[in-house]
């Protein structure tokens, strides 16, 4: 048996029990149902990059298990004064239980992991990985589909610099399912092939898309695209996720998107409005799955409180 | 000065041809005698009993970072040559990236003042282009008199044709060699590892191997129309071997250096984000390894050369895209080299001297070295190639331990240089 999970670094590094017992936990999770598991326990938020959407997440997360948290924007920080990651992790250690890190470099958690002694939890690096996600949206697969083995799962876009579509295509795989990416040579080479068992390159949308049980849509991150061409007008019209396209998945499918999305560029108003669509119950499941990497890294009893 | 009598060892002189066992007898700096072991006829002040140990020509090492002047938080040119000594260097050719840059004769003479308290020879490579900024050329004809080796921009590759052009054609005239580190940074970014599938992996911005051997290709094709001497730093990739064997083909003068870690590691090394493997050029593919490996064996590369670059742990223990570039290497060159190559059945001890001594003295044309005939510089690393050992980066001479080689067991160990005669370590 593996030692107790210490920190959340990346999907890679679990096996599929661990995936499972964290998905199973979040189960029972519900913001709206506090607890006390971490009461007294104190959680720094340290951002090195914007975000809402993950920050706000894991911090309703924690104070719903009763942890104090305490928001670090490198902005506003001595980070901007030159301070290396080593220093601000030292500091951070000797005044609280654990760090919740966003870091634009791939790697700084894995990096600060070994500088310090208390459990980091990787709320998204560079185009590395973004964990907490990767189980959010397995958590959100499963409350449609009875298990992940042997589904058809597309990922469409930018993969190329994309955290998401890394940890889930890890994920993904762990769990037994078909994982398809899509996209143009530039924001997916084909040395993805590699990046887990069982990963599949399909150019042609209508062919990656036949047939699917989830399509996962991926923003284009221009702020990344440092030099490459991308034509907007020819990406739209050979990846928009479109009705008559979702038409060609299976009939049951769901729409998911990491967010931010941006309607009109990936997909259609109709698409990310109608009712395959779960992007919305993707945030809500952020909460509860974040309840239960919290709960399971940092609570006393192994595999999470009760 | 005092005679040291060199007994019973190994003689390896590519150069003059012998592989035997001699006694060899120094003086005053230069090699007096070799005999027939037990046969020298100078009597010495001094004898070093060398059974079982080879005696070559002192090792040079055609690329080394020795930080000053500067940047003397990394290395100084005295803990610098320290290291090459430790590692069977008699002579090191330091690169001009320092601060201020090497470019003109004022630096290049300051570098080889006595002062600077140099363990081995230091010979400077001074910079090709003033500041390196690859607009103006330097004074080659000065910083030749000033004592400098060969001309490079390391680092800051020289991008524009023109100035390249310019560059090999002075360099030929002045009777330098151009040395070029071969990176196309429009096309690498300055991106901090190779681009492939450890890359995408790690979501880390890749050098694409078309950065290297493009720029390879483009030196060799305007050293073919110049006429002067091209020699390749650091090769990494198996394509930029491939242009050095098609200019040879058509009798360009192009040379090629290869780092141990480009033949002992590969891109999958950086795993872990692991900063003590990130260098640049990056480590490569499995098959690129398998290419630098090949290229030592048939010939195609001339010299193995450390890029020794050493850096403060603050610059090291970062993330691994804000990383700074470079390894040290000049203590355990030689023990990697003979793992890998000579203990693999590779290559043998005679070409592993040409790659180390031999080849190197004459890219840069330090003459009377390289060599131990009987005039030459005395010069000398003997080394106990069966040794086992690991190497203690906490016990380096040099200022920084940027390195992976740390805690490595390796195979060869050198036992004692000597330089102009005069024995700089010693582990006899």
């Amino acid at each position: 048996m593996k030692a107790k999970l210490r920190s959340l670094l990346g999907i890679e590094p679990l096996d599929s029990r661990q995936i499972l017992e964290i998905l199973t936990l979040a189960r029972r999770m519900n913001p709206a149902r506090p607890r006390t598991t971490l009461r007294g326990r104190r959680i720094a938020l340290l951002f090195y990059e914007n975000s809402t959407r993950t920050r706000t997440s894991f911090e309703i997360a924690a104070k719903s298990l009763g942890a104090s948290t305490v928001v670090i924007h490198a902005t506003t920080a001595s980070i901007e004064k030159g301070e290396s990651l080593k220093d601000t992790g030292r500091t951070l250690q000797s005044i609280v239980d654990a760090i919740v890190m966003r870091h634009p470099s791939s790697g700084a958690p894995v990096l600060l992991s070994r500088l310090i002694d208390i459990p980091i939890i990787n709320a998204g690096d560079g185009m590395h990985a973004h964990p907490s996600q990767a189980l959010l949206d397995a958590f959100t697969i499963l409350n449609h589909k009875k298990t992940l083995k042997g589904l058809k799962i597309v990922t469409i876009g930018d993969i190329f610099h994309s955290r998401v579509a890394r940890s889930d295509a890890h994920l993904f795989s762990k769990l037994g399912a078909r994982v398809v990416f899509c996209g143009p040579d530039v924001l997916l080479p084909e040395s993805a092939l590699a990046l887990a068992p069982g990963v599949e390159i399909v150019r042609d949308m209508d062919e990656a898309i036949r047939g699917a049980d989830v399509v996962m849509m991926l923003r284009v991150q221009q702020e990344r695209l440092s030099g490459m061409q991308i034509n907007v007008d020819e990406y739209i019209r050979r990846y928009q996720l479109t009705p008559a396209k979702l038409k060609l998945a299976k009939k049951d499918a769901i729409v998911m998107h990491p967010g931010p999305m941006i309607r009109g560029m990936e997909m259609t108003d109709e698409v990310a409005d109608c009712g395959q669509s779960v992007v919305l119950e993707q945030v809500l499941n952020g909460v509860k799955v974040r309840m239960a990497i919290l709960a399971t890294l940092l609570g006393k009893k192994p595999g999470g409180a009760r | 000065m005092s005679t040291i009598l060199l007994k019973g060892g190994h003689l390896v002189d590519p150069a003059s041809g012998v592989d035997a066992l001699a006694d060899l007898v120094l003086r005053d700096g230069r090699v007096e005698e070799i005999a027939e072991p037990g046969k020298a006829k100078a009597t010495a002040d001094e004898t070093l009993n060398l059974k079982g140990l080879i005696v070559a020509p002192g090792f040079v090492d055609l690329h080394v970072h020795l930080r000053e002047p500067g940047q003397t938080h990394k290395e100084s040119i005295a803990s610098g040559t320290a290291a090459a000594a430790a590692g069977g260097f008699t002579s090191v050719c330091a690169m001009p990236n320092t601060r201020p840059i090497n470019d003109s004769p004022a630096v290049t003479r300051w570098m080889q003042d006595e002062e600077r308290g140099a363990l081995v020879n230091v010979f400077p490579i001074a910079a090709a282009t003033l500041g390196s900024l690859g607009e103006k050329l330097s004074d080659y004809r000065g910083l030749k008199r000033a004592g400098a080796v060969a001309l490079s921009d390391d680092g800051r590759p020289i991008l524009d044709d023109h100035i390249m052009r310019e560059a090999l054609a002075l360099a030929a005239k002045v009777g330098l060699p151009v040395i070029q580190h071969a990176e196309d940074t429009k096309i690498s970014h300055g991106n901090p590892m190779n681009e492939g599938v450890t890359s995408f992996k790690l979501g880390l911005r890749g050098q694409p191997a078309s950065s290297e051997w493009q720029m390879v290709e483009r030196d060799i094709r305007l050293a073919s129309q110049e006429g002067g001497r091209i020699h390749v730093a650091h090769v990494s990739t198996a394509r930029s071997l491939d242009m050095v064997r098609l200019g040879r083909s058509s009798s360009v003068n192009v040379t090629a250096e290869v780092t141990p870690h480009h033949f002992l590691f590969t891109e999958e090394a950086c795993s872990n984000y692991d900063t003590r493997y990130k260098m640049n050029p990056p480590l490569r593919s499995a098959a690129d390894r398998e290419a630098m490996i090949a290229g030592l064996i048939d010939g195609t590369i001339d010299a193995i050369a450390t890029d020794h670059a050493p850096h403060a742990l603050f610059e090291k223990e970062v993330e691994f895209d804000k990383a700074a570039f470079g390894i040290t290497g000049l203590e355990v060159a030689l023990a990697a080299a003979i793992t890998a190559l000579y203990q693999a059945k590779k290559i043998s001890l005679t070409r592993l001297v040409q790659l180390l001594s031999t080849n190197p003295a004459k890219i840069v044309g330090v003459t009377g070295r390289g060599t131990l005939a009987a005039g030459s510089v005395a010069d000398v690393t003997i080394f106990d190639p069966k040794k086992r050992w690991t190497y203690d980066l906490e016990k380096t001479r040099s200022r920084s331990r940027n390195c992976p080689y740390g805690g490595m067991q390796f195979y060869g160990k050198v036992r004692a240089t000597i330089v102009g005669g005069k024995v700089v370590f010693s582990e006899l």
